[in-house]
């Protein structure tokens, strides 16, 4: 379960919008009940990263590619040790895509911490799901994303 | 002499929840190889099948990715920390219709005519501009090609390209659905431009009545987004794939023998390509096509839907789309099985080192002559008999001049149409019954259209050692044409 409150779920939707029609991501760190086994999730802050996926391909692919790079990674790390928390996922727009996790997802995902998808249609955020992958790696199973007041 | 390893968030359960480990010194190598042994579960998700490290884990030592000093033989000094940082991506299904270009206009009677898609949330208005706003060539108008287009032009693709220079024919009739009764013996191009039409008149249709070659396929493929590939022989086949991969196009492939039928996307910027699946075309003639084979009406219809499928899937972005899948056909047994495809790091066009850089000549590549004809004049490169000569040889008594024919098809089409003189011995079978055939005699061989009889008198000659064997040109297609036009032909 990944808990997100209101408002930071809202920064996260529009910093979403705002990349339409090309894919935008960010980070989302917080809190995890039990680092073994981590079930419940609470987002205490979003970070807002820059699609780096025209950096390292080409260019065009950048309405259905995402790439969050490793100094991205390290730069949200320091800043959720420095406050005592974790990563605790990330989250990605499908521009004009269902918010279901793609093969190209699956292939590249991690385990242990939640994706987000949220559909972006004409510019709109429409549904938003968080995924986890199977330890196995072979699939996303869909945990259910909890928007707090 | 201790170091500090960081682990990252989604590793932390597989080494006991910990951030940090303490490890020993050494090079990078040493110390993840450490690590995977303490912590075996680790290692597959550091790892990949090959034991490379995924392309998507980063090694720091300190502020520094490793790539950017010695890799796995950098080393980590003591007090130091190496940190693996995942680098996190992915995305949507990938699409050839760039997004930007989503600014085709429904209007009221194409929001009428879509509205069955409309509804559909993953289609909707963006999917059905993507679907206008798109253009799809069909290689072919057969078998393959007549039911994709009909779905492709239904579904509201803005533009058709077909390459096709053939004439409808009374036998495309029986699998080939665009065709019909009324348009035997006019260019499939216009016919299936006219049904199109009908169809859909919102549809644009463009028609390059010639053949594909490696001179103009760069050419008609430049202005399409997705290739679908209805082609029935091998040279076109490569051809297809290789221009696909020059111009970094996904090409929907589809293939149909008899009762079985396969298909793919290729698409090498994503994926495999044929070539990483078939690097060599089989040799000529081993892999008979369905005018020698013979292909069920209904199969076509099954793959070339299939095809029309991914196409549509690809243009909208939505599914997944049958990249790195080979799906296997089978309907007969009325089952779908599908193998994985990788792709080939020395495969000759898509892989690390590509040799091949442009078009090539693909009739030599398969070893076939060159369709300009030569095939039928160059007679396979075996002693010939015309079928004029045979009707006089079978008039004057073939048992007189001690010549037999024996007619190397199979039994089900002896059933169509055979010669009375002719003795069947099917291809495969001619082996076993080589002691009934005499050295003495003069031996006349022939099928259908000459191929075949032309390898069983190569047979004859080059392994077995007879000599006075002669292949009957055209065989039976022939003799239909020019001696008996009351005999049915296949």
């Amino acid at each position: 379960m990944l808990t997100i409150p209101q408002a930071l779920f809202e920064k996260m939707t529009r910093h979403l919008e705002a990349g339409y029609p090309y894919e935008a991501c960010g980070i989302l760190i917080g809190e995890v009940d039990d680092p073994l086994q981590p079930r419940d999730r609470r987002v205490r802050d979003v970070i807002l990263v820059a699609n780096a996926w025209d950096e390292v391909n080409e260019r065009e692919s950048r309405h259905n590619r995402y790439l969050i790079s490793p100094d991205e990674y390290v730069k949200a790390d320091r800043e959720a040790s420095k406050r005592g928390l974790d990563i605790v996922g990330v989250f990605h727009s499908h521009p004009d895509h269902p918010s279901q996790p793609s093969e190209m997802d699956r292939s590249q995902a991690w385990p242990g911490i939640s994706y987000v998808i949220v559909s972006v249609r004409d510019g709109k955020a429409t549904t938003a799901q968080s995924w986890l992958l199977r330890n196995e790696r072979d699939a996303f199973e869909e945990e259910s994303l909890i928007i707090s007041h | 002499m201790s170091i500090t390893i960081r682990i990252p968030t989604p590793l932390r359960p597989y080494v006991g929840g910990a951030k940090e480990i303490t490890g020993h010194t050494g090079t990078v190598a040493e110390v993840l190889a450490a690590l995977s042994s303490t912590y075996p579960e680790l290692k597959r998700h550091l790892f990949n099948e090959e034991g490379k490290l995924r392309s998507f884990v980063n090694v720091y030592v300190g502020d520094e990715d490793v790539r950017y000093l010695q890799g796995p033989d950098t080393p980590v000094p003591d007090g130091a920390t190496l940190s693996i940082v995942p680098s996190v991506a992915g995305g949507a299904a990938p699409s050839p219709v760039a997004a930007e270009t989503s600014i085709a206009h429904l209007s009221n009677d194409e929001i009428r005519r879509y509205s069955r898609h409309l509804i559909l949330p993953e289609i909707a208005i963006s999917g059905q501009k993507k679907l206008k706003q798109a253009s799809v060539l069909l290689v072919g108008a057969g078998g393959l090609g007549a039911p994709a287009a009909m779905y492709l032009a239904a579904a509201g693709v803005g533009h058709l390209g077909i390459v096709d220079f053939d004439v409808v024919d009374e036998s495309n009739l029986q699998r080939q659905i665009i065709h019909g009764q009324s348009t035997v013996g006019k260019p499939k191009l216009q016919s299936a431009a006219q049904r199109i039409k009908d169809i859909n008149p919102f549809v644009e249709v463009t028609g390059y009545e010639e053949p594909l070659t490696s001179q103009n396929a760069l050419r008609i493929f430049a202005d399409y987004d997705v290739i679908v590939d209805g082609t029935d022989n091998f040279p076109t086949r490569y051809l297809v794939n290789d221009a696909c991969v020059l111009l970094g196009k996904p090409n929907v492939y589809g293939s149909i023998f008899r009762f079985e039928g396969q298909a793919s996307v290729f698409w090498a910027k994503h994926g495999p390509c044929y070539r990483c699946l078939y690097p060599e075309p089989p040799p000529p003639g081993l892999v008979p096509s369905c005018a020698e084979g013979g292909v069920l009406g209904v199969l076509p219809g099954v793959i070339g839907v299939i095809q029309a499928t991914e196409a549509i899937k690809l243009i909208t972005g939505i599914g997944e789309p049958l990249i790195g899948r080979l799906l296997l056909y089978d309907a007969l047994e009325m089952r779908f099985r599908e193998l994985k495809l990788r792709k080939d790091p020395a495969c000759p066009i898509c892989g690390e080192h590509p040799t091949v850089r442009e078009l090539i000549d693909y009739d030599a590549f398969c070893g076939v002559p060159s369709r300009n004809g030569a095939a039928q004049e160059a007679g396979h490169g075996v002693p010939e008999i015309t079928v004029q000569e045979l009707k006089q040889r079978i008039e004057a008594g073939l048992e007189k001049t001690n010549t037999i024919l024996i007619d190397v098809r199979e039994p089900y089409e002896w059933q169509i149409a055979h010669l009375d003189a002719a003795r069947l011995i099917p291809k495969g079978e001619i082996q076993n019954h080589l002691h009934e055939l005499s050295q003495a005699d003069e031996i006349l061989v022939h099928c259908r259209s000459g191929a075949r009889s032309a390898d069983v008198v190569k047979f004859l000659i080059n392994d077995v050692g007879f000599r006075k064997v002669k292949n009957v040109k055209g065989g039976i297609l022939a003799w239909a044409r020019e001696i008996d036009p009351s005999m049915p032909v296949y």
